[in-house]
């Protein structure tokens, strides 16, 4: 692989390379790298839309308190759909998760920007930070009936055990499948555009086909982009549901 | 790949055990992913908290609740809105009933004027063309008497102008007119 990506010029994985940003070859936990930057890119870019955006408080909307209220709506109804009445409660979590994923998503998609969203670690520590927090709460609120979700009283009683024990693998398979899921689709379209951008780049001018699969796959990506986000969301949902009201 | 990785990582240990650097040697280009050098998960993890934490912070504190409350006033003012079209609605509909009630008292009092000056003029009229008819038979009767006395002169008129005539004419003819025939006959003819 690398002998063909010097043969060609294509770096597809250089994108997500983890620099400093101030120069300087150290990366100590502390360091800001270009992953900080994107990721303060999104913290602004989510103020700006939810805080600036709707600094005038309209009856009457502006276009950009519009979109705010939109995407408020939008998960406010995933949560109170998925969840019920009483996951209200953790409706800023998972808004904060939808909005750094859908921004990082988007913001990743600019030419020569960065998508925190492709890292493992990014995706991986907000997984495991939502099955922790699921687990926890679901003993916390209904004590050892929470592992009723694992014993399923639907089944005849001989296949019980056999299903409790693929529904705790599966379980467990949550954080890695929620995690991976985003990252491995962020990365893998950003890594396709980059390997047809190297075509396009040793054509030269007659690129046109390159250019023309850019653009195909850079239209399939804003799609993707969105639909990680939620799904990243309503998996989060659909897990705070089963802590919330393990019965069903 | 693996042995890329695995150069990394020993560069990466290298780095890390060096006395002069804390943290690791970053390549410039990628070996294998970047995704899985571990060695950069502990700056990724803190950045990540960091920010998540502000996001957090942001939206729980200002952003949903400012939404929540303008989205709560917006409903507010819908739902106001349209108790005030309904009770103005009513209004209207009570304003039209009122000005068909007005509408329909004006026409009748119209007729009822029309009716009553219509009778006025018509008992005015009644006397006018009573008195007119008076005066037309008083001056048609004094018109007869005036053409009958004018007619009577044109006959006494005519009654001389015959005799006159017939003496001249019988005088030129050569005969001695008797006046008493002559008269005579001019009367019978005159009946005749």
């Amino acid at each position: 692989m690398a002998e063909e990506a010097s043969a060609f010029n294509i770096h597809p994985m250089d994108q997500f390379v983890i620099k400093p940003l101030f120069g300087g070859h150290e990366l100590n936990w502390y360091t800001p790298t270009n992953e900080t930057l994107w990721m303060g890119i999104a913290i602004l870019a989510i103020i700006g839309l939810l805080v600036l955006g709707t600094r005038g408080r309209a009856i009457i909307p502006s276009r950009t308190q519009s979109i705010a209220e939109m995407a408020y709506g939008f998960v406010y109804n995933m949560v109170v759909d998925v969840a019920g009445k009483d996951g209200l409660k953790y409706f800023p979590m998972i808004m904060t998760l939808f909005m750094f994923i859908v921004f990082s998503n988007f913001l990743g998609l600019l030419p020569m920007a960065f998508t925190p969203t492709s890292h493992i670690a990014v995706t991986a520590v907000m997984a495991m930070g939502v099955f922790l927090f699921v687990t926890i709460l679901g003993f916390a609120r209904n004590g050892m009936k929470f592992l009723s979700i694992f014993w399923i009283s639907a089944a005849p009683l001989a296949l019980r055990p056999i299903l409790a024990l693929i529904e705790i693998i599966s379980y467990f398979v949550r954080p890695i499948s929620h995690s991976i899921r985003l990252a491995g689709n962020m990365m893998a379209g950003h890594a396709v555009i980059k390997v047809f951008a190297g075509f396009a780049g040793a054509l030269g001018l007659g690129a046109v086909a390159p250019i023309l699969a850019i653009s195909a796959v850079y239209a399939l990506e804003m799609l993707v982009a969105f639909i990680q986000a939620y799904v990243f969301a309503i998996l989060t949902c659909v897990y705070l549901k089963d802590a919330l009201h393990p019965g069903h | 790949m693996a042995s890329g990785t695995e150069t990394t990582h020993d560069a990466t240990a290298d780095a890390a055990h060096g006395a002069a650097d804390a943290g690791h040697a970053v390549a410039e280009h990628a070996d294998g992913m970047p995704q899985l050098d571990f060695s950069t998960f502990g700056n990724q993890i803190f950045w990540l908290v960091l920010t998540l934490g502000i996001i957090y912070f942001v939206l729980a504190k200002i952003a949903l609740p400012r939404i929540a409350a303008v989205l709560a006033e917006r409903q507010g003012t819908i739902t106001s809105d349209i108790a005030a079209a309904e009770n103005l609605k009513q209004k209207a509909v009570e304003a039209e009933e009122a000005y068909n009630k007005a509408l329909a008292d004006a026409r009748a009092k119209a007729g009822e004027i029309v009716a009553e000056a219509k009778a006025e003029i018509q008992a005015e009229l009644a006397v006018a063309a009573a008195k007119a008819d008076a005066e037309i038979a008083a001056k048609a009767t004094e018109s007869e008497a005036e053409i009958a006395k004018v007619r009577a002169s044109a006959v006494e008129s005519v009654k001389a102008v015959a005799k006159d005539t017939t003496k001249e004419i019988l005088g030129a003819m050569g005969s001695k007119a008797d006046a008493k025939a002559v008269t005579a006959a001019v009367n019978a003819r005159m009946k005749g």
